[in-house]
């Protein structure tokens, strides 16, 4: 049996939330940005799971990737450059959860 | 580089090696095949992004495809870049890109070859995504206080490649000389394309 694709949650323009989540084994969600907030820039498509595809699995079915936005003063919390830097990561689905306001504000324990 | 990379990279050099002699004794590869992808690899340089870059210069349309779709546009230079997705961020008055892998060291090799050293350096992958600008004025880059600065981190499927502004007073060049103002640094974000001082007699 075939497992259905899976279809895309957000939109462009939603505000999503990293999980914070440290799962073991090969995760392509860098540690920086779990736990934050961000804003969906693009869905890029539909991918394999990095994290099956890992251990010779077959990564199916496909989960839509996205490009999400992230203020570098909501990543560090001393960010001390240009209130509007930002860096954009990309994330599978699973890995977000919807933020309908602003996260609270993260200390610097991770 | 310091002492623990570089035993790690002695490592990884042995691992590889040994892997690669079990492959061709299992019959899986052959030598030839890996020589034939090694040269392969060994073609592709960042001269290859320079002209993508140096045609949407010249090019509204192309520019426009460029942006839309990365992977479909340079596919128009007869570029064999395989299953390779590829963003095309462009750099205006106000908005400074760079590209990063911060996980390891993804890098749209298809289209600009090998990446540098520092590219793949702990410190650059790091460093970048925390304080960019002091890492930028160490690649000696100094960008206006005003102009916002986007990193972008390989962390998945997409690669990157930056579309640098056009140097002023380059209007009558043509597509080849532009094209050589690019530098795999300013693909990459870590520089900006810039006339050289031996670039006054401009060539046409």
């Amino acid at each position: 049996m075939t497992a259905a694709a899976v279809d895309p949650a957000f939109r462009v323009g939603d505000r999503v939330r990293v999980r914070r989540s440290d799962p073991p084994g090969h995760v392509r969600t860098p540690f920086y940005c779990r736990g934050h907030s961000g804003t969906v820039e693009r869905i890029c498509g539909r991918f394999p799971n990095p994290e099956e595809l890992a251990y010779g699995r077959p990564g199916l079915p496909p989960i839509p990737l996205y490009r999400v936005r992230f203020l570098c003063r909501d990543l560090w919390p001393d960010y001390a450059e240009h209130p509007s830097d930002v860096v954009e990561i990309e994330i599978f689905q699973h890995w977000l959860e919807p933020a309908a306001a602003p996260a609270a504000p993260i200390g610097a324990k991770r | 580089m310091n002492t623990a990379e570089a035993g790690a990279q002695g490592y990884y050099r042995r691992l590889q090696a040994a892997v690669e002699e079990l492959l061709i004794l299992k019959g899986i590869v052959t030598r030839e095949a890996i020589d034939a992808e090694v040269a392969a690899m060994e073609q592709r340089s960042y001269r290859r992004g320079a002209q993508v870059v140096a045609r949407a210069w010249v090019d509204a349309q192309f520019k426009a495809r460029l942006l839309a779709d990365g992977s479909a546009a340079v596919r128009e230079f007869g570029f064999e870049i395989g299953p390779m997705h590829l963003i095309v961020v462009e750099n205006t008055e106000s908005v400074h890109n760079v590209i990063v892998c911060t996980l390891c060291s993804c890098y749209p090799r298809m289209l600009l070859g090998m990446p540098p050293d520092w590219y793949k350096s702990i410190e650059y992958r790091s460093r970048v995504v925390r304080e960019p600008r002091a890492v930028l004025r160490e690649f000696g880059l100094v960008l206006p206080d005003a102009m916002t600065i986007r990193v972008h981190d390989s962390s998945a499927d997409m690669r990157y490649m930056v579309l640098p502004r056009r140097p002023a007073g380059t209007a009558e060049w043509s597509e080849e000389a532009l094209a050589g103002l690019v530098s795999r640094e300013a693909l990459v974000g870590t520089a900006v394309a810039a006339r050289h001082q031996s670039d006054d007699n401009s060539p046409v």
